[in-house]
């Protein structure tokens, strides 16, 4: 395996959606490369961060706004009926 | 109503009982689903079109189209999926029309050398976020992601932001699961490219003026 193929594999790995044996030949390959392994874990910490860091949170104000909005225009409009044809 | 109990104790009611209750024009049970959802519904909003005024659009017009044609629900999925699926095509749309650029797809593949192989391998500090205060931290979030290509992040928040599988993601945004997990791939490996200029260790003296 070379890095090429780790990188191929990456997001699999991640998500822990991988066979016994690749997982082997991936640890194998991650205990002597540098590279892939500050790779890995550098990947691991981006989702971390965006996961953890949520971005653009609803105001509760303004949620409540459109809450009323949505209501309000669902109020004035009709649901579509499937055609009994 | 049917309940179930969630993890805190408290009753919740089936999300398909309040489907069925809207289906019959229940604009309680409707409200209940606009209240479960919105808050998703605006994050992945904002994240497709970068613009708050219509990141607020798609939210009010995702669930006024979904209660309208709340009919065509057939309950093979679940009902969040179905409603990110049309939040996803307005907030496209929308995009679309700021860019005046028709061509905005999720279908896009670009093809960039950046994603392929990592160029930045040096580690970063063991608490990257630390280096920062937190919105400057945001900051940096956003502007990192707001340069993937639509369809990068889209799949990145869906995925990783969200929570939600790959099959879900692919069903959402009409996308094969080869297709979700190549644009995953790429979306983690750029980001993590981007930010390491923000997040790699520095060395001793580095701040020194």
């Amino acid at each position: 395996m070379n890095c090429k193929d780790f990188l191929k594999e990456l997001t699999d790995y991640l998500d822990g959606n991988i066979s016994v044996s690749v997982r082997e030949e991936l640890d194998e390959h991650l205990h002597w490369c540098r590279d892939c392994h500050v790779v890995l874990n550098t990947t691991k910490k981006t989702i971390e961060i965006y996961r953890d860091n949520r971005l653009y949170e609803l105001p509760e104000q303004l949620r409540q706004q459109l809450q009323q909005a949505i209501i309000t225009k669902c109020k004035s409009t009709k649901q579509v009926r499937k055609s009994s044809g | 109503m049917e309940t179930i109990q969630n993890k805190a104790g408290e009753e919740v009611t089936n999300e398909l009982t309040l489907v069925q209750a809207a289906k019959k024009g229940d604009l309680e049970a409707f409200s209940e689903l606009v209240k479960r959802y919105d808050r998703n519904v605006f994050r992945i909003a904002q994240h497709i079109t970068h613009n708050e005024e219509d990141a607020q659009d798609v939210v009010q017009e995702a669930f006024l189209k979904a209660y309208q044609n709340l009919e065509q629900f057939q309950g093979n999925s679940k009902f969040y999926t179905w409603l990110v699926r049309i939040a996803v095509n307005e907030a496209l749309m929308k995009l679309r029309r700021r860019r005046s650029d028709r061509t905005v797809s999720l279908d896009e593949d670009v093809v960039t050398e950046e994603g392929s192989m990592p160029r930045e391998v040096a580690d970063w500090s063991p608490n990257p976020e630390q280096l920062y205060g937190q919105s400057e931290l945001g900051d940096i979030l956003k502007k990192t992601i707001q340069g993937l290509p639509p369809g990068f992040r889209t799949v990145f928040v869906l995925r990783d932001v969200e929570g939600l599988s790959t099959e879900e993601t692919a069903e959402m945004l009409g996308l094969s699961i080869p297709a979700v997990k190549s644009r995953l791939l790429r979306a983690r490996l750029q980001l993590r490219e981007r930010l390491a200029k923000y997040f790699k260790s520095k060395r001793v003296g580095d701040d020194q003026p």
